[in-house]
């Protein structure tokens, strides 16, 4: 109980403090940084409540991939962000004021719930004993048959926003040379070989 | 204290989201900062999710965590791409310079 108390307020601590930095430092490369940290103790948190699937789909989506993504796109543009850093104190005090009050609301409402004792018995998917299923095995079994229509709809979005991104950042110059095939297959010594009378002593 | 429920996992989700909009209000400038904000605020959201799954032992949670982060996935992708094109044509990502279609 100690230890898992212990790892929580670790987690919770490195995630809160992680995600202070990301939008805190000067750097958009240690903010992408960052991010990747809260993720990580994210996924701690995760595997804390039981949820070992999403932990690891957390960590190798968002690690490997989304925070990858931020990474290349803040090395690929050539920005001076110590420029776009300025004006902060301007937003500060509206922030701060938006900021603490929806903090103390979700504060409010997170000490104040009470739970039906009726809810314990509606589950949609109650959750199997965990020594006699895995949580992997367990959400499989419930998106491959009740929800397999979410989850075609979910790989859907993913191919529409792949094929959106592609379509996006596609471009074709003009006047780039380009070898094709099919041109220099299809060419004629008639339009390729030119026979030009030279004049002795004269230059083309 | 040392008993961890459910309200200190929905605090430490409370916190995050706060961080989350906070930093999209202090950053008003680089629209960098502002995405990962928004991916902030939806892990916060996906955190709160699974502490209600675990709480109610309902599995139903933790796959609606799972759809979101689909999403947030293809949000990251499409905002991404649409930032590099937009580097491309106008050569500044600054949120002030986007007032092309103000009308």
């Amino acid at each position: 109980m100690i230890i898992q108390a212990l790892a929580f307020y670790l987690f919770a601590f490195v995630a809160v403090a992680a995600g202070v930095l990301v939008i805190a430092s000067r750097n958009p490369v240690h903010s992408v940084l960052f991010l990747i940290l809260a993720f990580f103790n994210s996924a701690g948190l995760f595997v804390l409540m039981g949820a070992e699937f999403l932990a690891m789909i957390l960590v190798i989506v968002y690690v490997g991939a989304v925070a990858v993504l931020f990474l290349f796109v803040v090395m690929m543009l050539d920005i001076n962000f110590v420029e776009l850093r300025s004006g902060v104190l301007q937003y500060l005090p509206i922030g701060a004021l938006v900021g603490f009050i929806l903090l103390a609301e979700l504060l409010v409402v997170a000490g104040g719930w009470v739970i039906i004792p009726e809810a314990a018995g509606v589950a949609a998917a109650p959750i199997p004993p965990i020594d006699q299923v895995t949580n992997t095995e367990a959400i499989g079994r419930l998106i491959y048959t009740k929800y397999i229509y979410l989850f075609q709809a979910s790989g859907l979005i993913l191919l529409v926003a792949m094929i959106g991104a592609i379509v996006l950042t596609l471009r074709s110059r003009a006047g780039v040379r380009r070898q094709k095939i099919a041109d220099q297959v299809t060419r004629r010594p008639g339009e390729a070989i030119e026979v030009v009378k030279v004049t002795t002593g004269s230059g083309i | 204290m040392l008993e961890i429920g459910l309200a200190h996992y929905l605090t430490v989700a409370a916190i995050l989201f706060t961080l989350g909009l906070f930093g999209i209000f202090l950053n008003r400038k680089n629209v960098i900062i502002i995405l990962m904000s928004i991916e902030l605020m939806l892990l916060a959201v996906n955190l709160n999710l699974v502490a209600f799954s675990a709480h109610l032992n309902d599995l139903m949670g933790q796959i609606f965590a799972m759809f979101i982060l689909t999403v947030a996935a293809a949000e990251a992708a499409i905002g991404l791409a649409i930032l590099v094109v937009y580097y491309r044509n106008r050569g500044s990502i600054a949120v002030e310079d986007i007032n092309v279609m103000k009308g």
